[in-house]
């Protein structure tokens, strides 16, 4: 009942904000874009929506992908446009000259930030997670999001242009096992300290790193926290606070009942910490 | 009490000599700036080296107050996760909620209703300004002024009380909710609203007088901490620090468009010199700018509802969403990736202050130790920016 009445309201949602939308936007080009977001909203979110196609590209865009392919060719895997921004993927081998063809061929001067993703499903509910059951329970086979993967591990970057206003992302792929990428402080120099953070929190080696130490962590620290297998250890330790206060409504006994199940375990659990936390 | 070098040769050789020793003396010397050091604004901890007076090289270590955000967020619903950003950047916290929260819209494909957009405007509006206030007092303190701090925080008051008045909060409004805002706002709000801009820009006027205009402080700020435009961009410099340097680049006007900027007349201010000095004066100007703005705003603020049809569950669709905003710091991004849960799968924060801070060690090369100081306040970082 609860899943009718959330349906009904979020398709109520749209309806306006596609309204909403056409009212505010002078431009026919800007209408025909946010009814296709609206669309695609309207769609329950599946695997294929992400992993497939996309919309079409702008004309920014395009002049950017095109550059990209005049010189890096078949470097580039895959792309695709994730509401109104390119995102390239590119091989591990032309990720140091896509960062060159940024900088240079495409006036990208502004190095946004250089990071990692880890695709692998976070673990489930129970001992796996440390019996945290708290947390937002997300889909248990691994899926890659806009512009695909090849792996579990990936590394994604943004960089800008300052005078023409555009901008791109670039995503390429990292083994698993041995993960490592090429370096781009020798292109942008404020690379550095995204690398060194990276490589402490998701592992990832930067091949032509003048020195990769740790950045935010004490130099002893052991493992990569960013990581899906990492378990969040506050969450262990002490069960999560603001679940004891889940009871149900007195009106709906129905749903009551099952949200407050793990809530009575919880707080059988750790009765001293929930008063410690109320008081 | 005199002694007559004429006459007393032995006087003079004692002289020579100890120039001689101090001249083979000179080895570099480490010197430890902060963690808790007065002028660093936190947990901020720079190891200097030092010839003399002057730096040879600058390590920021960073990290003391890692709290780990990104791997938090991983453990939070969306609406959970806007009371942690709040903290990111604890001087301007409604922007920081901000693109968040659109970023969950667009995914969502709901959009806040133009009210709702028009008080989010304002109140990203006030909390740069409330950052600025608090910048264009302290950084007098820098140089020595102890008066402008006082002055910088009292008129600082006057926007803070805004900002509680309408969302209850002074530091952590926690105000946005996807789709809307979590109240309108209160009786009478608008009419104090614009006295109190009134009393900003008189602020930054005495400000003006008081810091900006003042001789000592020129010296002091003039061509020191140069960031020439490329250099800053390859290290990631934005906002302020950015348009200081020359570079006419900012969100509000460039990016994508978002919340009501692209309605409002405003002026990107950008200075030539990209020194100290000028990024005072692009901040300065920069408050003004945003009073204005607010006025504007205020005039024409339409009514109707403050959020848009939301289901009561959040549910994300599955996607990815980049959503940039001109921060008071500088650029504030969320790169956001969701799985069609209740929480977002990866969150990648992207804040000013930690590119900011990047370029000091290219920035603090030769430059003198007083200098050292000054640097660090003109380019106005919030640790918990760097850090997150």
């Amino acid at each position: 009942m609860a899943d009718d009445l959330e349906r009904e309201q979020s398709g109520a949602a749209e309806e306006v904000s596609v309204e909403q939308q056409l009212a505010r936007t002078d431009e026919p080009a800007a209408a025909e874009q946010a009814r296709v977001d609206a669309d695609e909203a309207d769609a329950p979110p599946t695997r294929e929506q992400a992993e497939g196609e996309s919309r079409p590209l702008d004309d920014a865009e395009q002049e950017l992908l095109a550059r990209l392919e005049r010189e890096l060719g078949d470097g580039i895997v895959e792309s695709a446009d994730a509401f109104g921004m390119l995102v390239v993927r590119v091989k591990p081998d032309a990720w140091r000259r896509a960062a060159e063809v940024s900088k240079h061929e495409l006036e990208c001067d502004y190095l946004s930030f250089i990071a990692g993703i880890d695709w692998q499903p976070a673990p489930r509910e129970g001992d796996e997670a440390g019996g945290d059951t708290s947390s937002p329970v997300q889909p248990t086979e691994m899926t890659f999001g806009v512009a695909g993967s090849a792996g579990r591990m990936q590394v994604f970057a943004h960089v800008e242009s300052t005078k023409r206003h555009w901008g791109v992302t670039l995503k390429t792929d990292v083994d698993e096992r041995d993960p490592h990428a090429e370096s781009w402080v020798a292109t942008y120099p404020g690379a550095d300290w995204h690398e060194r953070e990276c490589w402490e929190m998701f592992g990832v080696a930067f091949d032509g790193h003048p020195s990769l130490r740790h950045l935010y962590l004490p130099s002893e620290f052991e493992g990569h926290p960013l990581r899906k297998d990492y378990p969040l250890l506050a969450r262990i330790v002490k069960p999560w606070p603001g679940l004891v206060d889940v009871e149900g409504m007195p009106g709906e006994e129905g749903n009551g009942a099952s949200a407050a199940a793990p809530a009575a375990d919880a707080a059988q659990d750790a009765p001293a910490d929930a008063d410690k936390e109320s008081s | 009490m005199s002694v007559d070098f004429a006459v007393d040769r032995q006087a003079w050789r004692h002289l020579a000599d100890a120039q001689v020793n101090v001249e083979l003396d000179t080895g570099d010397m480490i010197l430890n700036l902060g963690p808790q050091h007065p002028a660093t604004h936190g947990t901020l901890r720079l190891v200097v080296r030092l010839d003399g007076e002057r730096v040879i090289s600058a390590d920021p270590v960073i990290g003391y107050m890692h709290r780990g955000y990104e791997k938090l967020t991983e453990f939070r619903t969306y609406p959970q996760v806007t009371t942690l950003i709040n903290r990111i950047d604890w001087l301007s916290s409604f922007a920081n909620e901000v693109p968040f929260m659109h970023g969950a819209e667009l995914l969502m494909g709901i959009e806040a209703p133009p009210r709702a957009q028009y008080i989010r405007t304002i109140l990203t509006e006030l909390s740069r300004i409330a950052t600025f206030m608090l910048f264009l007092g302290e950084m007098g303190l820098q140089v020595g002024a102890l008066t402008p701090p006082f002055y910088g925080f009292r008129d600082r008051e006057h926007v803070l009380n805004m900002i509680e008045a309408a969302t209850g909060g002074r530091f952590h409004p926690n105000f946005n909710r996807i789709g809307g805002l979590k109240d309108d706002l209160p009786w009478g709000w608008v009419n104090e609203c614009r006295n109190t801009m009134k009393v900003v820009l008189d602020a930054c006027n005495m400000l003006e007088e008081l810091v900006a205009e003042n001789e000592i402080f020129e010296a002091r700020t003039r061509s020191i901490g140069i960031i020439p435009p490329e250099v800053g961009t390859g290290y990631g410099v934005s906002g302020s620090n950015l348009r200081a340097s020359g570079v006419d680049w900012d969100l509000r006007r460039d990016g994508k468009p978002y919340l009501v900027y692209p309605e409002l007349d405003f002026k990107v201010w950008t200075h030539p010199d990209g020194d100290s000095f000028s990024r005072y004066w692009v901040r300065l100007q920069e408050t003004r700018e945003a009073a204005r703005m607010v006025v504007q705003m205020l005039d024409r603020i339409p009514s109707g509802p403050i959020m848009a049809k939301v289901p009561r569950i959040i549910k994300v669709p599955e996607g990815e969403v980049w959503v940039e905003t001109e921060n008071p710091l500088g650029q504030m991004a969320y790169y956001v990736i969701s799985k069609g849960a209740t929480g977002p799968f990866r969150v990648k924060i992207r804040s000013a202050s930690f590119s900011n801070v990047s370029i000091l060690p290219w920035l603090l090369r030769g430059v003198y130790v007083p200098d050292v100081i000054t640097v660090l306040a003109s380019l106005y970082f919030i640790l918990g920016d760097i850090d997150r």
